[in-house]
């Protein structure tokens, strides 16, 4: 089986050889993979904003301090995830109740939370660091596979972030975090009936949440996600667009800072979620597999360090990161090609933004934790 | 009991390990669709999306050729191009559009009209960032208070165009016709890369029948736009071909005196240069502004015109068919000296009365108890109706519509006139197919006076004036005079062959009689000729609507009613040892030949021959 494949795959050689970086707590292959992925995603926006170096510079700025994280965090031990888990958990629920209370909007949602004079965050960007983690703390305080009363215990953890995210309102977050921590209660072996049943009541669940739950202008949003050509001029324009960006490109693209559609503003959100269209027009099919592939590799590498990690807690945490980064890749590429309704989630480490590369690097950290964290 | 936990360890690793597997195989298949996906879009469907997005960006502008202009015979403008302003409103530029149009409406005079087609045209399918037009045709002070105001508003543009104006307004409107606004219909008929960026086509008169070449040849540049529509790089450039000049045979300053002295009439005046065939004047009153069609008309004015009785649209020198009545006689007179059929000496007595041979039928003169004896130039001079009744009758009709047709009658012989009507040069075969009955005796005496079945033109007259001025040689009518365009000038010399006479001297003898009308003792337009500086020939002509009585001079007893009034005819040509001009004057019930259409000729021969040279420029 491929499970014990990796399971024994000989990892000395590389411990001995890099034990420089083992005890700088840093895993030299994701490190390496991780700095290609933000330097091409640095070329990629220069162009995606329009030859703005200005962008090119704050963005570089996020990496560095998002590498810095990633630095501290990968020091620390595991243990001490697990020690915070439940203090940061109570801490970011605290501060998601008070974006809905006090927070800032912008484009019609409550995300924002600021300290007059010095920053402004978003919480829920915490929540996606703390709950896979506190999920992992619960979970494998007990023997796997997870009793019934465990998932529902682990369910009202993930329950409340979830809703408080919804409320904001922001959907894809919502998600992504919920799926972040589905993945924690599946690899710790919730079974397959569960499973299954769950799926049929979900989807049983539907026609239901259609007439009851949803409000016109929500069925509305909904029907024009299923449909994007309804509105061409409106919300169908960006994603007619983007398919034409990455259509146009062909096979080898039509060239770095030539891409016309971004270019000439044709583009919407050219530099920020819909930056693989960029991408693809510019180096076309070829130039998109191999960023698919960087992300491949960042997403085997994040695998062997979970079936190589020492408990259950490393195991089910890094398994959860990393499967919850490649939905990232998934659900952003799927939605800029068409093939997912436009949730906004960025392109992990390509799209321009602050708030998600310093999430995301810092996830990364704690793989590196992991990683360089055996047994004592 | 730790090998119990150790087997619970190994037990977890292992379910960890095959959720893991799981995992990676539901990631793989998330690689394969992403994969696929990207396959498809840029592969398989590549051409489609490449067109896609050329479409987006790259943009074919036409750029509207100039049309060509036209000018009179001595190079006075009669249809130019004038630049017009109109204004349009980007709307994606606009926060508040219903504050900007309340704005608009205090600095410029804005209709409700106006205000609702833009509203509508809102509405409607359109590329973001189109301009919408608002109103068209700003008048100056509405130019400067919105540049005035600009930065106030925006998304607010003031775009030029260049569109087609008529200087000499209704004067021209017949004989020149306009440009109008491309219809629906005419849209799926034409050459959609001729006309592209166009949006007037020539619907009548010169500017349709010579809409090919006053068109010109559109130009267009193939640009690339970004998402805004803004110009970033023209890529390539093909100035459009400006329409050609024409220069007609028209007679500026002729054809607004004969559109002045037809005053509030209605009728038609008609001027041919006999030596080339030259149109110099073709005039139909009530006429209307032509300038209204570019526009726009208002539709209650238009409404108002095209109900009206007095029919302003109608094209009466070309469209107009009348009786030619006695401006017939020279012609068959002409045909019947020559044809043998009757002599320059033979006499008849006229006692005012014609008995149709074999018949009780009787025909009356014009004058009651007749004009005595009477030779043929007299029955020219004096319009006596008894000795064409006799001729007509001695040659029959076959002879007379031969001579008809010589002179044009029944047909088309003008080169470059857009749509006119052809008259009636009857035949037996015609009144078969039209009346059902034979041709009989009676129809030829009729035709012998231009009464009954004939009808022609005031165009036609003309024509057959000028033939006959020109002692039968034809030089095809027209209106073009020259073009920058060549191709234009290849026409005909002669429209049909000249009208050949077995006695050429019987050509100075019909122009003699014809000046008998105005210089004889009884001419019957004598009083028209009165103080001519030149010699001239002509031929009155008054035609029937109804039966009316008449006193001894033919004029009518009582008071009638306008519509049923006659309908006035006079031809004419002159200088007659060297004709400069032929005409033919037709005014709709205006009375008399004599009295109403002759000194209208008159004034138009002084007009024409005795203007210092300069007035005409």
């Amino acid at each position: 089986m491929l499970s014990d494949f990796i399971r024994h795959a000989p990892d000395n050689s590389f411990s001995r050889r890099h034990s420089i970086w083992q005890r700088m707590h840093i895993d030299i292959y994701l490190f390496l993979a991780l700095l290609i992925l933000a330097l091409a995603g640095l070329v990629v926006l220069y162009s995606a904003s329009g030859a703005d170096w200005g962008a090119v510079y704050r963005q570089g700025l996020r990496f560095l301090i998002g590498f810095a994280a990633m630095f501290i965090v990968a020091q620390m031990d595991p243990r001490i995830f697990q020690q915070w888990s439940g203090i940061v958990y109570v801490f970011g629920v605290v501060l998601l109740i008070a974006v809905l209370v006090l927070g800032i909007g912008a484009k019609g949602a409550q995300r924002w939370l600021a300290i007059p004079g010095l920053f402004r965050f978003q919480p829920s960007e915490i929540m996606k660091i703390s709950v896979p983690v506190i999920m992992a703390w619960y979970i494998s305080r007990y023997s796997l596979p997870p009793k019934f009363k465990h998932i529902i215990g682990a369910a009202v953890l993930l329950v409340i972030p979830c809703v408080l995210i919804l409320e904001q309102p922001d959907l894809g977050t919502s998600l992504l975090i919920a799926a972040s921590g589905i993945f924690v209660i599946f690899l710790a072996g919730l079974s397959w009936k569960f499973i299954a049943s769950a799926v049929v009541l979900g989807v049983g669940s539907l026609p239901a949440a259609w007439i009851f739950v949803l409000r016109e202008y929500q069925k509305q949003r909904v029907l024009t996600f299923l449909n994007p050509e309804s509105d061409p001029l409106g919300a169908g324009w960006n994603i007619i667009q983007s398919k034409t960006a990455i259509g146009s490109g062909g096979l080898y693209g039509k060239g770095y800072l030539l891409g016309t559609q971004s270019q000439l503003d044709f583009l919407p959100e050219s530099h920020t979620d819909f930056i693989i269209a960029v991408l693809s027009e510019e180096f076309g099919f070829v130039g998109a597999t191999v960023l698919l592939s960087l992300y491949v590799v960042i997403f085997i590498r994040g695998m062997l360090i979970s079936v190589r990690a020492r408990d259950n807690f490393c195991r089910l945490l890094a398994g959860s990161l990393t499967l919850t980064f490649f939905i990232y890749v998934f659900v952003n590429i799927g939605m800029v090609s068409g093939l997912l309704p436009v949730v906004g989630v960025p392109l992990p480490l390509v799209s321009y933004g602050g708030t998600s590369i310093v999430t995301l690097l810092t996830s990364f950290g704690i793989l590196m934790s992991i990683s360089t964290h055996q047994r004592v | 009991m730790m090998n119990n936990s150790l087997n619970d360890k190994e037990y977890e690793i292992r379910l960890f390990m095959r959720r893991m597997t799981v995992a990676f195989f539901f990631v793989a298949l998330m690689v394969l669709v992403l994969v696929s996906r990207l396959f498809y879009l840029q592969i398989i469907e590549h051409d489609k999306h490449q067109s896609l997005s050329d479409k987006n960006r790259l943009e074919v502008l036409p750029i509207a050729p100039i049309r060509g202009l036209v000018y009179d015979r001595n190079g006075e403008l009669l249809a130019e191009n004038l630049p017009s302003h109109t204004l349009s409103i980007v709307v994606e530029r606009v926060d508040d559009m219903s504050a900007l149009v309340e704005r608009l409406r205090e600095l410029i005079d804005l209709s409700d009209e106006q205000v609702e087609r833009f509203f509508k045209r809102l509405s409607q399918y359109r590329r973001p960032y189109d301009p919408i037009p608002l109103k068209i045709k700003l008048t100056e002070d509405e130019i400067a208070a919105l540049a005035a105001n600009r930065i106030f508003m925006n998304g607010v543009l003031v775009e030029a165009e260049l569109i087609r104006q008529y200087p000499e307004g209704e004067a021209f409107a017949h004989v020149l016709g306009y440009v109008g606004r491309i219809n629906e219909e005419e849209l799926r008929d034409l050459d959609q890369g001729a006309y592209a960026g166009i949006r007037f086509i020539g619907k009548q008169g010169v500017e349709r029948q010579y809409e090919d070449v006053l068109l010109g040849k559109a130009g267009y540049q193939r640009v690339e736009t970004n998402a805004r529509g803004r110009i970033l790089k023209v890529l390539e450039k093909q100035a459009p071909v400006p329409g050609a000049n024409i220069h007609l045979q028209l007679d500026k300053a002729l054809q607004q005196k004969a559109y002045d002295l037809l005053e509030d009439k209605r009728g038609a005046v008609v001027a041919i240069e006999p030596k080339s065939g030259g149109i110099l004047a073709l005039v139909s009153r009530p006429s209307y502004d032509p300038n209204l069609y570019v526009t726009g008309f208002p539709t209650k004015l238009y409404n108002e015109l095209r109900d009206s009785p007095d029919k302003p649209f109608l094209n009466r020198a070309i469209r107009g068919q009348y009786p030619v009545a006695s401006t017939i006689k020279p012609f068959i007179g002409l045909a019947g000296v020559d044809g043998g059929y009757t002599t320059w000496t033979f006499t008849r007595n006229d006692n005012g009365e014609y008995i149709l041979p074999n018949t009780d039928q009787v025909k009356y003169d014009w004058k009651r108890g007749g004009h005595g004896i009477v030779n043929l130039t007299d029955a020219i001079e004096e319009s006596v109706d008894t000795y064409f009744y006799d001729l007509a009758y001695k040659m029959t009709l076959e002879p007379i519509h031969d001579v008809l047709d010589q002179f044009g009658f029944g047909k088309n012989t003008a080169w470059d006139i857009y749509n006119p009507f052809v008259g009636i040069n009857p035949t037996r075969q015609w009144i078969k197919d039209k009346h059902g009955r034979s041709w009989y005796a009676g129809d030829t005496v009729n035709l012998g006076i231009g009464q009954g079945f004939m009808l022609a033109t005031p165009t036609q007259l003309a024509i057959a004036t000028a033939v006959l001025a020109n002692n039968g040689e034809w030089m095809t009518p027209r209106l073009m005079l020259y073009s920058t365009d060549a191709s234009l000038m290849d026409i005909p010399e002669k429209a049909q062959p000249d009208v050949q006479l077995n006695d050429a001297a019987n050509w100075e003898k019909i122009h003699f009689a014809m000046q008998e009308v105005l210089y004889g003792k009884h001419g019957t337009a004598k009083r028209a000729a009165e103080g001519a500086a030149y010699r001239f020939a002509g031929k009155t002509g008054t035609s029937q609507v109804a039966k009316i009585k008449r006193d001894e001079n033919g004029e009518p007893l009582d008071d009638v009613p306008e519509h049923l009034k006659d309908h006035a005819l006079f031809i004419a040509f002159a200088p007659v040892d060297d004709p400069q001009i032929a005409l033919a004057v037709v005014v709709e019930n205006g009375g008399g030949g004599s009295s109403v259409a002759a000194p209208i000729a008159r004034q138009l021969l002084d007009e024409y021959l005795l203007r210092e040279p300069n007035d005409a420029q």
